[in-house]
Parts: structure tokens; sequence; C-alpha cells
């Protein structure tokens, strides 16, 4: 089947079969590996990105659902070579360890800073329920999204990724990936 | 992890979904938020020959004022319907319970008809459902009927819809102002309900004037804990009421056992959880 996604602002269109979850369209047809697959249950958010402006667990979601859909990874999150807010946060706090659940920490983290840009800790715990690190850096990351939201615009979040640019064909962008 | 391959189809109405189940015939199944059915075809429970993915389908999201029922579209998320105004003032209960669903990336996917439609025992939005009166809209090759909650869930991952038929809307009655709160106990975060406990109460002068009480994953079906609610309604809303009236939560339930309690375990949660969530709802 012929699907159409816009990934970090440009465009793929590619044939796909019904069965591939979208975090393996993402991976293994565009080379964005940077989402990744942490598990077999849809527990642990790892591979968490934003599809139209929400977060989503991308292995629970098919790629032709998300045909005409815009995709946001941790990919796409830096601009002119300048980290999100919410990756600076989570470098500067030191809110990693193994660094595996990291991309869907970040992804998580900046939807629920669009829901609630000045959270405590127990909203920020709530917020990344569905996130699980197992080095066990919960404290870290806590921390991080809280120092994050003290530098970002309220409200930026999710919404503000939609940058969409001329539509390509996975061949095409070979090159960017 | 990768499903078994199938047909998909993806239409733009119910009528053409309809069509497609029937035509598909009993190996099909229905897309909806694909928060339960994708872990299941991932994990290769499931191998439906058709999926039919109900994503397309505008008539099918949204909530709206019915007069006395807030209708609820069977496709609006879990996060639509918690964040409703209509929802909120007229089935708090609903909200309440959608608040402790699975975690958000799940509540942005996840449907409210596609949960019921999946009648997990331990889904947190059956007993909030049963507890309200709620009435499911349902479409088949022969029309559209209405089915109440009580009849509607039948047993575990079991429901009144046939193979063809597709949950349109929820119907529910409207509580308007009453108080309500949902009390989940499980082991960690994300976890499936050991047991829950939805209530609605409807104050008037210090006393208890209505309730309704839920109870999740005490049977394979939602079951409503009518002796509470007899022993809470016309007496004084205070501690004592509270206290008496939870000790018949387990009150001729038959629990099943599995490796999280037993049936005597989940008795006393049954009747714990009901006491917090009737307090927890006064307060508000």
């Amino acid at each position: 089947m012929r699907i159409t996604v816009t990934v970090d602002g440009t465009g793929y269109t590619d044939d796909v079969e019904p069965r591939t979850l979208l975090v393996h369209h993402l991976r293994e047809k565009l080379g964005k590996t940077g989402t990744v697959v942490g598990c077999d249950t849809s527990n642990c958010g790892a591979c968490t990105v934003h599809l139209n402006g929400q977060s989503v667990k991308s292995c629970s979601v098919l790629a032709v659902q998300a045909d005409g859909g815009e995709v946001n990874t941790v990919e796409g999150l830096a601009r002119d070579g300048q980290l999100h807010p919410v990756q600076q946060a989570f470098r500067d706090n030191h809110a990693l360890q193994c660094g595996f659940c990291t991309p869907g920490m970040i992804m998580q983290s900046i939807d629920l800073l669009a829901d609630n840009p000045n959270p405590d800790e127990e909203a920020v715990r709530e917020g990344l329920e569905g996130n699980l690190c197992r080095c066990t850096g919960y404290q870290n990351i806590v921390r991080a999204v809280r120092d994050a939201a003290g530098h970002m615009r309220p409200g930026a979040g999710p919404a503000a990724e939609q940058v969409a640019d001329g539509e390509r064909t996975t061949t095409g962008a070979r090159g960017d990936v | 992890m990768i499903p078994a391959p199938f047909d998909y189809v993806a239409p733009s109405t119910v009528d053409e979904a309809v069509r497609a189940l029937a035509d598909a015939g009993e190996d099909a199944k229905v897309l909806a938020g694909g928060q339960s059915l994708l872990p299941v075809l991932r994990m290769r429970l499931a191998a439906p020959t058709t999926v039919v993915d109900l994503g397309k389908i505008g008539e099918l999201t949204g909530v709206r004022d019915e007069g006395d029922a807030v209708v609820i579209g069977a496709m609006t998320t879990h996060y639509d319907v918690q964040r409703d105004p209509l929802v909120h003032d007229h089935a708090l209960l609903l909200a309440r319970a959608t608040d402790t669903v699975a975690d958000p990336q799940v509540r942005h996917r996840g449907t409210f008809g596609g949960s019921l439609a999946h009648a997990d025992p331990a889904g947190d939005l059956l007993a909030p459902a049963l507890a309200l009166d709620a009435e499911m809209v349902i479409q088949g090759t022969g029309g559209r009927r209405t089915v109440s909650a009580a009849e509607f869930f039948q047993d575990f991952f079991t429901t009144s819809l046939a193979p063809e038929d597709i949950l349109v809307e929820v119907r529910v009655p409207k509580h308007t102002g009453w108080a309500a709160h949902y009390e989940k106990f499980n082991r960690v975060a994300q976890a499936w309900s050991m047991v829950a406990v939805a209530a609605t109460v409807r104050a008037e002068g210090g006393s208890i004037a209505e309730a309704r009480i839920g109870l999740t994953n005490m049977a394979s079906i939602p079951v409503r804990a009518t002796a509470v609610e007899q022993a809470l309604v016309g007496r004084p809303a205070d501690a004592e009421t509270i206290r008496a009236a939870a000790e018949h939560a387990a009150d001729g339930t038959s629990p099943t056992v599995d490796g999280n309690a037993d049936v005597e375990y989940r008795q006393h949660l049954a009747k714990v959880l009901t006491g917090r969530a009737v307090e927890a709802a006064m307060v508000g």
C-alpha cells in the first residue's frame, strides 16, 4: 500500500505492507534510527514520536495509519545546530545513563510540557508514566524536564515542530538520512 | 515482533465498514485506536485475515449534547474524553476513570468505544459505563440498535457485538453535578487494575440522595455493587455511612483468580477501595 508521511519536515512516499509498524517504517525504510524499540509489550515508551502533534508509541501504530500525517522524531528537534531546550536540559542535568530510553523520554517530555508548561514534580512523573528507564535514572530526568520548562516559551511543544516542506520520495531523500 | 500479514481496509463511512466486515467473514478484526489490538497482533496472539480500520470515519468521533444524554462517538480518544466539557459536567465519573487509563501516549490513540468493545475485565471504562447506565448504539447488517451496558458485556473479552457489528456511539444519561471518583489498585505504573471502584453520588442537604457504584475486575464482566448503593442512599453523607456501606462491596461477587490476587484478596480490595472511592467523591 502506498503511503505519504511527513517525517521531521520532509515528505516521504513509500509502498509498505499493511502490517508494518510505524517504528519499523521510520527505522528501516527512512533510516530514522534515532527512534528505538525497547520492548515487545508497548510498555517502555522508547519508541515515542509525535504523530499529528501528539505523542504516540510508534510500535503501537501501523505505518498505514500515519498515511497523510506528520511525524516528528527526536532527530528533527535540533535547529541550526542548536539542541532543543529539552535535549539541552537532559544534557545539562545528566538525565541519562545508558541513553536507550532517552529519545522516548525527550519526545514525551515535550508533549507533557505542551499540555502543562510548568509541571510540578508529581505532574512530570505522571506525564512520563508511559516511559521506562531501566537504569532507574528518574530523579535527573524529572529535574531535566522541570529545568527545560523554565527555558521554553509557554506552550512550545509538538505544535511548534510542525514544519512541512516539499514532498520527496524515500529514494530522493536518502542523501539526507 | 511483527504482525502476521493481513489485508487492510480503511472505509470512510460506517455503512462501508459494516459491509467490509460482513465480506471479510469471522476472521476480520476492527481496528479502533489499536492500543490493545496492535500489541496482540505483534505478539501473534491473533492473526486476522482482514483488519478494518475505523480511523478515517469522521462521524465516529466527537461528543454531543442530546438533551438527557451525552453522546460519545466510539472513536473519540481517551485524551479528548478527559478534556471534554460535556463529559465533565454530566458524566464526571467517566472523566475521572479515563484519567487513569494506561499512560499519556496510549490515551492519545486509544478510544472510548474500542476499550468497551474490547471488554477486558480489567479495563477501566466498563464499570463507569455500567454505573452510569450507558447505552451502546450498534450498527450491523440489519441496521442500528441500542443495547444497555448491562446486556452489552457478556464475558471475558466478549460483548453482544456480532462479527459484522460496529459500535457507533455511546449514550450516557446525564448525571449533572454528581460527585465522582475512580479508585484503582495496581502494583506499578501503567499496570492493569487488580480491582477498581467507580463511584458517583448525588448529595442533597447533607445526605446521599442517589449513588451508583461499579466494580472493575471483580468478575469476567463489570458489576454493580447494588448493596452498597442501597446502604448509601437516604443516609447522612458522613464517614460512618461510607464505612458501613463499603462493607457490602463484595456481596454476591465471585471474582476470578489470577497471578495478582485470589478471591479473598479481591473481595477485601473491593471493600477498601469502595470506601476510598465514595469518600474521595464526596470530598471532591
